[in-house]
């Protein structure tokens, strides 16, 4: 009887421990089964902190919030997208050391970014070596002009929004301007661009100023194009200094017209100045006036999309900044969707990727274009109380 | 626009910059005078002022006139806490010692305010409307006249202080002489505690005066200090009065070199200017030769 009671326990024991072993099993093979793809890995690079980091963090913000999204929807064909992000500060260094830890460590299958012209350029001779697709959302025109076959940007031309800028004068007989500059990279370039292209469009140019990112006060740049028979200013900067030229101007008691640049694509911008701001004009990518852009516009679905989205998650306004971000990373996820992880296949799809409706505009690329936008992609802008509204 | 109204309206445009110069000018002189060291962190003062006030004004929703005082009052306590973790430990500190953790302290409040504020720039309402007050074809912003009057009200506090008060006159030994200071009964500790709590007022005044025509973000102290620093260097460290008139003679210049020469020399300008009174008056405009 005792004999049978323990042999009983025994038994019971026995069958206890494999219950268990069953129930591990179980779960491995059927974790198996469940076992996702292998992660698709993207790298991004932006500087998220550090003197650009106006550009970075919303970059940032909306990379991994296409993060987010495109895993809760499982993936790119099944397989997880998995973003990398790493910090530039802006400095090429720093640059140069995170593109060489994504393409060596973490073994990407792209990089997104850099924020910044001049860390872009940095990194270009190494992605160019690796053969990795960069696609950048950095402006300057030096970044795809000769073309790299693997480098990429997103945002759109300087020289397009000066050319939006001098039509729109031609048109408006308005043949002498003044322009005041800032003096960061921004700022000189556009220097640059407006001033080689006047000729073409028969402007002159009655006065060249310039002004430094931290400085207080303008009006004695003002005061001398005041002097001057200028019958616009054209105001071309990216830092908010730029909004103590709007409010100097109208202090002056000037009354032309003022022209900002695409660099004051910032609500907050406008905010400063105040009531200076109204009535001036400036070329921008569409994602600022999203409300007052025609229901039948093709970009008008994405842009409203991407707006709601990114201001209900981060309780902030978009940037236009942010918006190229979302432009590159789409653009890779739908060259991984197309060809897979084969990083020449995703360079090819990119180079022909042909009517793609991002925030910035309506991108066609091609082996000679890697910029694939063109003056179209700006809209001429003003600002009514207080907001960003479509120029008509 | 005629010559003579383009030189009156470079004159004012100079003289609204020289004022925030010598505004932060002034701080660091206070320092100097009862410890002998240079404050980097003044322009970070001067940026705590301006953000402080426009968080009380913008988010609190408090009126400007109550969080000018709240936030001048926030910024000597942050002045006071500062010396006292930061500088008041030390036993016996270098002068350069005591400069380096002034810069630690910068790039902290720089950060804090980074975190705190975001890297975004803001700005305060004018004082008293923005509408401009015309002289003879020039403008004249309503901002300017209450700095420089504020400006002028702290000069006057700061040289009755100095030259009439206990307090002032032992703050003033202390530069001369630490130790003999400390032989005759002064507390040179609670000296160099008050000194950085006054400079952390001035500052924050010159910050919230500023900000309605300058704009204020985390990032704006350091070429403040800069700008300041020189000031304060041209008019011969320590001398409050030399402060002010060195800020203006900084501003007038930078302007004028913007007007007549090119806007992009304006800084070098001015640069240039400093480079030469101090290479024939070592000491600075008003500054005692013994002191360099």
């Amino acid at each position: 009887m005792r004999k049978k009671m323990r042999r009983g326990r025994i038994i019971l024991g026995i069958s206890f421990f494999l219950l268990i072993l069953a129930r591990v099993l179980a779960s491995q093979i059927l974790a198996g089964e469940d076992k996702p793809l292998k992660p698709y890995k993207v790298g991004a690079i932006f500087a998220i902190t550090g003197a650009a980091s106006w550009l970075g963090e919303p970059e940032r913000n909306t990379v991994k919030m296409i993060e987010e999204e495109i895993n809760a929807l499982g993936g790119i064909n099944g397989h997880p997208l998995k973003v990398i992000v790493e910090d530039t500060v802006g400095d090429e260094t720093k640059a140069v050391m995170a593109v060489k830890k994504l393409i060596e460590k973490d073994k990407v299958l792209a990089i997104v970014g850099p924020s910044r012209s001049g860390t872009t350029l940095a990194v270009i001779p190494i992605v160019e070596r690796a053969k990795i697709p960069l696609i950048s959302c950095a402006a300057a025109e030096a970044i795809v002009a000769p073309v790299k076959p693997w480098v990429f940007k997103t945002p759109q031309k300087d020289s397009d929004a000066v050319v939006k800028i001098y039509e729109y004068m031609n048109k408006h007989q308005i043949s002498k301007v003044a322009i005041i500059t800032g003096t960061t990279g921004f700022g000189s370039e556009g220097r640059k661009q407006l001033k080689k292209l006047a000729p073409e469009f028969g402007i002159t140019i009655v006065a060249d100023e310039t002004y430094g990112p931290k400085d207080t006060d303008m009006t004695a740049q003002l005061t001398r194009i005041k002097a001057t028979d200028a019958q616009a200013v054209i105001n071309w900067s990216i830092v908010p200094a730029q909004a103590i030229v709007v409010k100097n101007m109208r202090q002056l008691g000037m009354t032309i017209p003022l022209f900002q640049s695409h660099g004051f694509g910032n609500i907050k911008y406008a905010e400063m100045a105040g009531e200076a701001a109204e009535g001036l004009i400036f070329p921008a990518g569409r994602l600022l006036a999203v409300d007052t852009l025609p229901e039948t516009h093709p970009q008008k679905e994405v842009l409203t999309r991407y707006k709601e989205r990114y201001e209900s998650k981060y309780g902030e306004n978009v940037s236009t900044f942010g918006g190229h971000a979302w432009d590159a990373l789409q653009l890779v996820i739908l060259a991984l969707r197309a060809v897979g992880p084969d990083r020449e296949r995703i360079r090819v799809f990119i180079e022909n990727v042909k009517g793609f409706v991002g925030t910035g505009g309506i991108f066609y690329y091609s082996p000679e274009d890697h910029t694939g936008l063109n003056k179209e992609a700006f809209e001429m802008l003003t600002v009514k109380k207080g907001k960003f509204v479509v120029l008509k | 626009m005629s010559l003579g109204n383009q030189l009156l309206q470079y004159l004012f445009t100079g003289i609204t910059i020289g004022s925030i110069y010598g505004m932060v000018a002034l701080g660091f002189n206070i320092i100097y005078n009862s410890t002998g060291i240079i404050n980097l962190a003044q322009g970070e003062f001067v940026m705590l002022g301006g953000m402080i006030t426009i968080f009380l004004t913008t988010v609190v929703k408090l009126p400007l006139f109550l969080s000018f005082f709240l936030s001048v009052l926030l910024v000597t306590l942050i002045g006071a806490i500062f010396e006292r973790l930061a500088i008041h430990p030390l036993k016996s500190p270098s002068v350069i010692t005591l400069i380096i953790i002034t810069i630690a302290g910068s790039i902290l409040f720089k950060g804090g305010a980074m975190f705190l504020w975001g890297k975004e720039t803001f700005t305060l309402p004018s004082f008293s409307g923005e509408k401009p007050i015309f002289v003879l074809g020039a403008i004249i912003l309503p901002q300017t006249l209450w700095i420089l009057g504020i400006m002028g009200g702290v000069v006057l506090l700061l040289i009755f202080f100095f030259s009439f008060t206990r307090a002032g006159k032992a703050m003033k030994a202390c530069a001369v002489n630490r130790r003999a200071a400390n032989l005759v009964g002064i507390n040179v500790k609670l000296m160099v505690l008050f000194s950085f709590a006054l400079s952390a007022a001035i500052g924050a005044v010159a910050g919230i005066i500023i900000t309605p025509i300058a704009l204020m973000d985390y990032d704006r102290g350091t070429m403040l200090a800069i700008k300041g620093f020189c000031a304060a260097v041209l008019g011969g460290l320590g001398s409050n009065a030399g402060a002010v008139i060195a800020g203006f003679l900084i501003g007038i210049t930078e302007s004028l070199g913007a007007g007549f020469i090119s806007s992009g020399y304006k800084d070098a300008i001015a640069l240039v200017v400093l480079l030469a009174v101090l290479f024939f008056r070592p000491g600075g405009i008003l500054g005692n030769k013994e002191h360099t």
